[in-house]
């Protein structure tokens, strides 16, 4: 493996220390190349205590009883909601609602816009707005309430160089239209998308904006205030925190308006045997204990990307991005899906070889220790519109390395010579 | 290297030409896909009474599913329903054997090249893409000669 630096890149050597599992070795003394991190990413050692604290020493139910844990359980629960707020820089830490992930954050949207009054409510004779490159989730969850209401379901169809076509934005887009959800970044591809172009076209016609931001939060400054978005969806265990919790983001008065979907424990006010009344945002959307233990996680995974900078993140990766770019390319064969350079792009890669499967790329690949994710990566329309079954796709994070990259393209060759 | 245990010559053979690849004429059609990878086949099967006259298919997917499907042609084309049963039901047993079993002389003069792949059930990910086609086959016999689809998740 080669040392080469590269201007921007974070200290990985320090940051390494804080993941245990990035010393691992596998397939008999491999050392693990880790390069799966759009599909999660690995946890620090302050986030695993935060959690272990948590459950050796405040463990309890929030939000009720008088006794000490529960005070405390509360504390540190309500705590991670507001290291939360502060990271997207939301208005306001009521605007910050918990969920298992981002897929539930935006089930949770839909149905919200399916059970809403006027003007809210998605019905038959309007019209619902999303694009190719989405992930499942923010497909799956439209088409369900297309069906069930009516409603046209439409989308922005991408270019050859992976990138949204916004060319008939306007017809795209029309005054019909109720909601329009899109990816910041895929994460398929990595394309980060031209948030402003599609917000400002929303906006005129009055439609609701939700940002599914899962590969955006991990990666780089998110400010839901400057992108101007009503919904914003992540989840945690992407970004350094645990599985089991995601986070919706709604604009105040929206998360005022709207009606609660699940109902339960935790977001009423009063019930009787005839009706309920409903704890104010973000309480109303959380019925049910919530996922305390990885609240508290995600909290110290947040504190912990913040005291190293999310602009400094970025810039680490987009260096590491522009690095494997131009090694990648020198590969025969090897076809990016998405753009062929570094620019408006995040840390995810995906490729093809020749016409070697994507399986067994990355079998040949993980038998040098080499994890990457091949598939459609739930986004099989990215797939289908550029003809082809699958990709291999590398994803980079903080503590990624230009010597793993050297692995990976190594690795590729050698799986190349595999099959030839 | 570990790998070479399920990438067997045989089995990277069969991958880089496919035994009687390609849509002929059938009794029945099935179309199965992996999700998980996206390995998809269509696959046609023709009887003569209970002899299985032609197993045709078209797919895409990796070098195990379609080395599989390859061997299946390879296999089946010939025999009597009752004995196709036989050898698809021991190589069900070996791709879930998770590595564990060690095929003796009996289970090789049943599956012949299908041996190959006992490697591949060490990989619990890849235990599908080779079982894809005979899940397939399975279902377009039931189809073709006319019982209850006994069509299994191959997921």
């Amino acid at each position: 493996m080669s040392d080469v630096t590269l201007p921007g890149l974070l200290d990985t050597e320090a940051i390494r220390k804080d993941f245990p599992i990035l010393d691992r070795t596998v397939h008999d003394g491999h050392k693990l190349v880790y390069l799966d991190n759009a599909a999660t990413s690995q946890k620090p050692r302050q986030v695993l205590d935060a959690m272990s604290d948590y459950n050796e020493r405040h463990n309890a139910n929030v939000h009720r009883g008088v006794h000490v844990l529960a005070e405390e359980a509360t504390a540190l629960y309500e705590g991670a909601r507001d290291k939360v707020a502060g990271f997207i820089n939301a208005p306001s830490r009521d605007e910050v609602v918990f969920t298992k992930n981002a897929s539930e954050s935006l089930n949770l949207v839909a149905n919200m816009l399916g059970w809403a009054d006027e003007p809210y409510k998605v019905e038959h004779d309007t019209e619902i707005v999303i694009t190719e490159m989405e992930h499942h989730s923010n497909i799956v969850p439209w088409q369900l309430l297309s069906q069930r209401t009516g409603a046209k379901l439409k989308w922005f169809g991408l270019t050859d160089d992976g990138r949204l076509d916004l060319s008939a934005v306007d017809e795209v887009i029309t005054e019909k239209t109720k909601v329009v959800s899109f990816t910041l970044v895929s994460n398929i591809m990595g394309t980060i998308n031209p948030v402003d172009a599609i917000v400002r076209r929303a906006q005129e016609v009055g439609a609701l904006v939700v940002v599914d931001a899962s590969q955006a939060a991990p990666h780089m400054v998110l400010d839901v205030q400057a992108i101007q978005a009503d919904f914003v969806a992540f989840t945690g265990h992407k970004m350094c925190g645990p599985t089991g919790i995601g986070v919706l983001w709604g604009r105040q008065e929206l998360l005022d308006d709207l009606p609660p979907f699940l109902g339960g424990g935790e977001m009423i006010e009063t019930v009787t045997m005839h009706a309920s009344t409903y704890a104010p945002a973000p309480h109303k959307f959380e019925a049910g204990t919530p996922p305390i233990a990885q609240a508290v996680g995600l909290g110290a995974a947040v504190d912990y990307l913040s005291a190293i900078g999310m602009d400094r993140i970025q810039e680490h990766e987009h260096a590491l991005t522009a690095y494997a770019v131009s090694k990648l390319s020198q590969i025969p064969d090897l076809r990016f899906i998405g753009p062929t350079t570094a620019e408006d792009r995040g840390a995810a890669i995906s490729f093809t070889l020749g016409d070697i499967h994507p399986h067994d790329v990355g079998q040949v690949l993980d038998e040098q220790g080499i994890a990457v994710r091949v598939g459609h990566h739930c986004a099989r329309p990215v797939c289908l519109r550029y003809g082809i079954p699958a990709t291999t796709r590398a994803s980079f994070y903080l503590y990624s390395t230009p010597a793993e990259v050297d692995a990976l393209a190594e690795g590729v060759e050698h799986v190349r010579n595999f099959f030839a | 290297m570990k790998l070479d245990s399920m990438y067997q010559e045989v089995i990277l053979d069969h991958y880089k030409n496919p035994h009687g690849k390609g849509l002929r004429e059938g009794d029945a059609e099935v179309h199965h896909v992996n999700p998980t990878c996206g390995d998809e086949i269509t696959l046609r099967v023709r009887y003569d009474g209970e002899t299985i006259s032609d197993v045709s298919y078209e797919g895409q997917g990796c070098s195990i599913s379609q080395a599989s499907a390859s061997v299946l042609n390879e296999l089946l084309v010939g025999k009597e329903l009752g004995q196709a049963r036989t050898i698809q039901e021991t190589f069900l047993e070996l791709m879930q054997s998770r590595g564990q079993l060690e095929p003796d002389e009996a289970m090789e003069d049943v599956l012949e090249d299908a041996v190959a792949f006992a490697g591949v059930s060490k990989y619990p990910a890849r235990v599908k893409c080779a079982l894809l086609s005979w899940m397939a086959w399975k279902d377009a016999t039931a189809q073709a000669l006319g019982e209850d689809s006994v069509k299994e998740r191959t997921a």
